[in-house]
């Protein structure tokens, strides 16, 4: 079995498990007045305060939430809503056209629903952003920009975006930057205050937390209206019972993850760096796909022309090798990525793609498995798409 | 074996996969999403590729242990089922959907692509015989038998074709899907046709072919006895929906004779006009022996679950014929007339050919 797929998920740190496991052993609410709820509130405020130090923000920044999606939705919708709230004209999203579809979706939704105009940056071939571009953009429509969302790496192509340059503009005019920081935290250096942002999602499956849990940092000065109602918990922005188990396993996991940062990036980028190596001599029609430089350590996208990816990752999956096409399934059937349709590739170029992401506990081994299970799958899958040249 | 267990989301293919896991296959289970949008084909418990489906034969996958896909079959439905059975509509011909689907799609667009894929064949919940002879024959239940739908498979194609469930009845096979912890043990099962929503077969062809008024005539007077939207929606044999202006003088009812798209006139008479007695066909596929160059005596079957009968049937070149012992009424061109041999271990498909008239 060779996990080649870090960027789904990634396995829980061992650190984690057993802060976890110790902490859902012990009863208590955060909110309870008594000493059993003092004990679960010590807990959550540690780990804010361990979360918010390693990433550079103040504890009152961090807000714990159920993920990456939903950190997402609260940055989005939350600032839009407030922003509008306080002035009635800034209707206006600037985003980019290679996020994730947490931000991707909930951007549309507000177009639907909320009437917002979305402005969507374009990229270059390699998925990265222009921060003249969103000069351009900010320079003509300020005043109506409700809040500019654009992600700090890209989880299909790996492409690490000029974040704080991106910050820096949006700063001059006043306007709030998010960033989905999903992929980023513990891959790269990440930085809340350093960057420039006013708004990072984390989320801790991606780098050896638990499932389910996450943040959203959130300058002060950035008001989010709240999705969800009920018991004011967070700053009054996320309400819910916090997940003391959650929240302390994910702290553990952010705090390891960045602390150990560079010297993972190292290794797994020494690993991935002879993974693109090998496939390139064992498929040398392949095409590497995003960033080669700024990128995240762990991840390899290619295009393998004359395939499908779907057909590769059958075959590959049953010979015990797990990666992704990266695309997203629309009614199970799966779409040609939004990613690299934005990047000028073509729609078979798109289907015909491959992500492999390596993480904490790959090995060389992983690789060995890949490339000797890969030729023949690529022979199989190209003999399959030749089956739906047009009649 | 290497096999492709198509799954889709009903009782039957879910258990036939799960025979073949049990039968020492290396199986592997996909569901073909065949809807451009899955939100117009039907939903709910006569639901046919709908994405409960898709997540049906998924959930059916993961507790039989089986690796799981979709594969968007949808292009390829399109164009050689549904474009298909409108444009033999249109001809004034009654195709019959599922037969098209198991000859274009399931035995030849997915299972090329399983063999190109390392496969060595694809594994179906019909139910119908295909044992180590090679020989297809009817299920031992009879009532869902559906051999007639799978006789227009080529020698190749039966040849790479598994059917784990034409040793068991309907019902045993819901007891299997019971004892065997797959929730589909108990959803209904599907009927009609899938890529027709409401059931309404009418408004569907007007949706694709527009109305096109004409008249209904009488075969034997050659009066006007009615008007129609469009000759196409009509077979031949049909009684039911007429909407005729005045009875027949005798008082009895009259059926569908003919159709004539060139004319757009639908013909109608007495149920005594419909009988045949001579059948010719076209495209004959010969896979239980060797072709027949003198005429055999067999059965024949002109219709998804129609009567059998008697018959001496030709083959020549590209065409058939089957003369009926005695006659029948209602047989529709474009469906299929399978030739079958009484056997007592199943009667055996010898081949098929599409009726012409």
């Amino acid at each position: 079995m060779a996990y080649l797929d870090h960027a789904a998920t990634t396995p829980m740190l061992d650190e984690a498990l057993a802060a976890y496991v110790a902490t859902a052993r012990e009863v208590g609410n955060a909110s309870s007045l008594h000493a059993t709820g003092r004990r679960a509130r010590r807990r959550v405020e540690e780990s804010r305060e361990r979360v918010a130090a390693v990433l550079g923000a103040r504890p009152s920044e961090v807000i714990f939430t159920g993920g990456g999606t939903e950190s997402d939705n609260l940055a989005v919708k939350g600032v839009f809503w407030a922003r509008r709230a306080a002035r009635p004209d800034r209707v206006r999203v600037v985003s980019s056209a290679v996020e994730h579809h947490a931000v991707l979706d909930a951007v549309d939704w507000l177009a639907d629903h909320e009437g917002a105009e979305v402005s969507w940056l374009p990229t270059d071939a390699a998925g990265k952003l222009d921060p003249a571009l969103l000069r351009a953009e900010l320079s003509a429509h300020a005043d109506r920009v409700a809040v500019v969302t654009a992600m700090w790496a890209n989880n299909e192509v790996g492409t690490v975006q000029p974040v704080a340059e991106l910050a820096a503009v949006a700063a001059e005019h006043g306007v709030p930057f998010h960033t989905d920081a999903v992929q980023a935290v513990g891959q790269v250096p990440v930085d809340f205050a350093a960057s420039g942002v006013s708004a990072l999602t984390v989320t801790g499956h991606k780098l050896g937390g638990p499932t389910g849990v996450g943040a959203l940092l959130l300058a002060r000065d950035v008001a989010a209206t709240p999705l969800l109602h009920g018991g004011g918990q967070e700053r009054d922005v996320r309400s819910g019972t916090l997940d003391t188990a959650g929240i302390v396993a994910f702290a553990v996991a952010v705090e390891t993850a960045v602390k150990g940062q560079q010297e993972y990036a190292a290794r797994v980028a020494a690993l991935r760096d002879d993974l693109v190596r090998r496939v390139r001599e064992a498929v040398p029609e392949v095409v590497f796909n995003g960033d080669p430089d700024d990128r995240l350590p762990g991840n390899a996208h290619f295009s393998f022309p004359g395939c499908e990816g779907d057909a590769l990752l059958l075959l590959l999956d049953a010979q015990g090798i797990a990666c992704s096409t990266g695309s997203a399934c629309s009614a199970g059937v799966a779409q040609p990525s939004h990613v690299l349709l934005a990047m000028g590739a073509d729609h078979d170029r798109a289907r015909s793609s491959l992500r492999f992401t390596l993480g904490h506990t790959s090995t060389p081994a992983d690789v060995d498995a890949l490339i000797a299970a890969l030729p023949t799958a690529v022979d199989r899958a190209r003999r399959a798409a030749a089956l739906r040249t047009p009649r | 074996m290497k096999v492709l267990a198509a799954m889709s989301g009903g009782v039957d293919s879910a258990v036939a996969a799960a025979r073949a896991v049990d039968a020492g296959h290396d199986v592997t289970g996909v569901h073909l999403a065949l809807s451009r949008n899955p939100q117009t084909f039907r939903t709910g418990a006569r639901g046919c590729c709908t994405l409960e489906d898709s997540r049906d034969a998924r959930r059916a996958a993961d507790v039989i242990g089986i690796p799981f896909y979709v594969w968007d079959m949808a292009e390829r439905f399109h164009a050689d089922v549904v474009d298909d059975f409108v444009a033999e509509y249109a001809a004034g011909r009654t195709p019959n959907p599922c037969l098209r689907c198991n000859e274009k799609i399931k035995f030849a667009a997915v299972l090329d692509r399983a063999v190109a894929l390392g496969f060595d064949a694809v594994v179906t919940g019909h139910h119908a015989r295909l044992g180590p002879d090679g020989l297809l024959r009817r299920s031992v239940d009879l009532a869902k038998d559906q051999s007639y739908v799978l006789a227009v498979l080529t020698r190749a194609q039966l040849d790479r074709a598994v059917f784990p469930l034409g040793d068991a009845t309907k019902a045993e096979v819901r007891a299997e899907a019971a004892r065997r912890d797959l929730a589909v043990a108990e959803k209904p099962d599907s009927h009609d046709i899938c890529f027709i929503a409401d059931g309404d077969t009418r408004g569907f062809l007007a949706g694709r072919l527009g109305e096109t008024p004409g008249k209904v005539v009488d075969a034997s007077t050659g009066a006007v006895v009615g008007s129609h939207t469009g000759a196409y929606a009509y077979t031949v044999g049909q009684r039911r929906g007429l909407h005729l202006d005045r009875p027949a003088p005798d008082g009895r009812p009259r059926y569908v004779l003919s159709i004539t798209p060139k004319t757009n006139t639908v013909t109608v008479g007495p149920a005594e006009a419909l009988e045949v007695s001579l059948v010719r066909a076209t495209r004959p596929v010969w896979t239980g022996g060797d072709l027949p160059d003198t005429p055999i005596g067999c059965e024949v079957q002109l219709r998804a679950h129609g009567d059998v009968v008697p018959a001496t049937v030709r083959v020549d070149g590209d065409g058939l014929t089957a003369e009926l012992r005695r006659p029948v009424r209602g047989v529709a061109a474009g469906q299929a007339v399978v030739a079958y041999r009484p056997d007592p271990a199943g009667d055996v498909v010898l081949g098929s050919a599409t009726i012409t008239g």
